[in-house]
């Protein structure tokens, strides 16, 4: 029982860093008028439970060599991913400011110029080869670090990844997990009317993958999922996060427009405000 | 020719095997070619740090860099045709952009597939490696000199392209105790009418070039540069400014090579005319690499019979000194 409530106070904690981060991501993103606001609001829920519970890193031994390696591959949820490194000490909140601006060590797709970051990111399909990479550096070293790496789902049209999951499976890295942003929308439109990733679970499972679905956006079972890996043992595994692209704010939910938009002072006030009611 | 001639690769593999007996934070990622590379005793004495990844070379460059991140130090071995163009964008963000201690390793450089054809000749790399950022390019000219590469290479914490000469024979035209430093050429030979500057395979057959000039009254210095990027450029503006004219070859392309980066710093320098010999910008034709060589006047004779005609019915006198 006491553990019960306890795991609900973790979970509280949890559900209000993320409305933290997607208040601070959207404030910091209207102040320069850059960045993809919807990817950052899709990938937001996946950052804080990595960042809130599971994850091994510690500002204060950035390149402590048993730290778990986090690559973002999707790298245009930047600006997520920076309010939480923010919030775990590898940069000062007011550099968030900076995002985008002349030398920031901020790029709106990740850079290793940012603290904390392992892997600079951007040109899509690049973070898996180098996660397998990571992670059959661990198993060389006999290291139980993990690996840990998060794509969108219209990155996975990038044929490199494929060349990586195969071969993620074939060395049998158990050490490594996978989780894709599944928000079904790319740039232009529907992952399934460009180029059909379905059925992905599995397309996984015959790439030899041990893979589950959960609800991107809900915390407890992102957390429980995180908390399972390996799924089975021997095998890579893949978490499939059904997420909604620009989740939490109404007008962006599935909306296109918000891929790349700026937004706007009322907008702005609009956002906060649904973040603030759905505090309470 | 009587010289002894040599397959730089056994060189370079038995290099660094010698090393990897050393330092056990090296390891190869390869791309199914061990034995085309030479890499099959490395794989059999450090079988666990031999990472085969089948035929995918992004990711081959991918997973070295995650290695990297792990403290490794991968040398990347692949055909440098599939190295260079299938992994283009991995080597600019997964290698350079982050100045990641990986060693790409080009093997059957320039014509050595010979009938492959265009798919398979390497004739491009040099051009596509020397535009990025961060990466040290560099083509050693004989056994001794690609030893001294390897091992200049791994003392670097950085990335390295090392365009290896295989398969195709070459003379020794270094000593034993010679060593290779990033950003310097190599004086092979003195000369005052002009300077032949060469890399990789071409450096030893435009050693050859100078001795037939000489027969005929021409004296031509001779430049080893086995780095590209950086480029000895004080070397290029100091030969320019006391012989006068310079002649680049390469088997490779004339556009964006050795030939374009020597002309780069000449025109900022010390302008005087620059001979190319190489590839004019077209796909060669079938046939084995010696003939390949003799196509594109890539051999000794050719060499120097084509600096002849440059030069004209005599030597141009030297112009005026620096």
């Amino acid at each position: 029982m006491v553990a019960a409530e306890r795991k609900t106070e973790r979970q509280r904690e949890l559900i209000e860093l993320a409305r933290w981060t997607r208040a601070t991501t959207l404030k910091t993103l209207h102040r320069v008028r850059l960045g993809h606001i919807a990817a950052d609001l899709s990938a937001t829920d996946i950052l804080t439970v990595l960042y809130g519970a599971v994850l091994n890193v510690d500002s204060t031994k950035p390149n402590d060599p048993e730290r778990d390696r986090f690559v973002v591959s999707k790298s245009h949820c930047s600006g997520a991913l920076y309010s939480l490194l923010a919030w775990k000490g590898f940069l000062e909140e007011e550099e968030l400011t900076t995002y985008g601006q002349p030398h920031s060590r901020l790029c709106t797709v990740v850079s290793t110029r940012t603290p904390g970051v392992e892997f600079s990111t951007g040109a899509l399909g690049h973070g898996l080869p180098f996660a397998v990479g990571a992670a059959i550096a661990a198993k060389l070293d006999g290291s139980a670090r993990r690996v840990v790496v998060l794509t969108g789902d219209g990155e996975l049209q990038e044929g490199s990844n494929w060349e990586a999951i195969m071969l993620a499976s074939t060395r049998k890295l158990d050490n490594l997990t996978l989780i894709v942003d599944r928000n079904r929308v790319q740039k232009g439109a529907s992952t399934e009317d460009i180029n059909a990733l379905e059925p992905l679970d599995a397309k996984f499972q015959a790439f030899g993958w041990a893979v589950r679905t959960v609800d991107g956006h809900d915390i407890e079972d992102l957390l429980a999922s995180f908390q399972a890996v390996p799924f089975e043992p021997n095998r890579p595994s893949c978490l499939l996060a059904e997420t909604v692209k620009g989740k939490g704010i109404s007008f962006m939910e599935q909306n296109l427009e918000w891929h790349s938009k700026p937004l706007s002072d009322a907008e702005l006030t609009r956002a906060l405000a649904e973040l603030e009611r759905g505090r309470a | 020719m009587n010289a002894p001639m040599f397959d730089c690769a056994k060189t370079f593999s038995s290099t660094l095997l010698q090393l990897a007996e050393r330092d056990p934070r090296i390891c190869i990622v390869i791309n199914d070619s061990a034995e085309t590379h030479y890499a099959t005793e490395f794989e059999e004495r450090f079988p666990k740090r031999m990472i085969d990844v089948g035929i995918a070379e992004q990711n081959m460059v991918g997973v070295a860099a995650g290695l990297a991140n792990g403290g490794f130090k991968p040398w990347v071995h692949s055909a440098s045709c599939f190295l260079t163009a299938r992994a283009m964008e991995q080597i600019k963000a997964d290698v350079a952009y982050g100045k990641n201690n990986i060693k790409l390793c080009g093997f059957v450089s320039g014509f050595t597939y010979g009938p492959l054809g265009g798919t398979h000749h390497s004739i491009e790399d040099l051009a596509w490696m020397r535009a990025i950022p961060n990466l040290r390019v560099i083509a050693p000219a004989s056994p001794n000199d690609t030893a001294a590469a390897v091992r200049a290479a791994v003392v670097h914490d950085g990335p390295v392209f090392i365009r290896v000469i295989s398969k195709t024979l070459v003379p020794e035209i270094f000593k034993d105790d010679h060593r290779f430093s990033f950003g310097k050429s190599s004086r092979l030979r003195d000369g005052n009418d002009l300077t032949l500057i060469g890399t990789g395979v071409m450096t030893s057959r435009l050693l050859e070039a100078a001795r037939l000039l000489n027969d005929r009254g021409i004296s031509a210095r001779v430049l080893h540069m086995g780095s590209i990027a950086p480029l000895d450029e004080e070397a290029v503006a100091v030969a320019a400014r006391e012989t006068g004219r310079l002649v680049v070859a390469e088997d490779h392309v004339l556009n964006g090579g050795l030939y374009g980066a020597v002309a780069e710093v000449v025109v900022r320098e010390a302008p005087v005319p620059v001979l190319g010999i190489g590839v004019p910008n077209v796909y060669a034709p079938i046939g084995p690499a010696s003939f390949l060589f003799e196509h594109f006047g890539l051999t000794a004779p050719a060499i120097a019979e084509r600096i002849r005609g440059w030069l004209g019915p005599r030597p141009t006198p030297r112009t005026a000194s620096a």
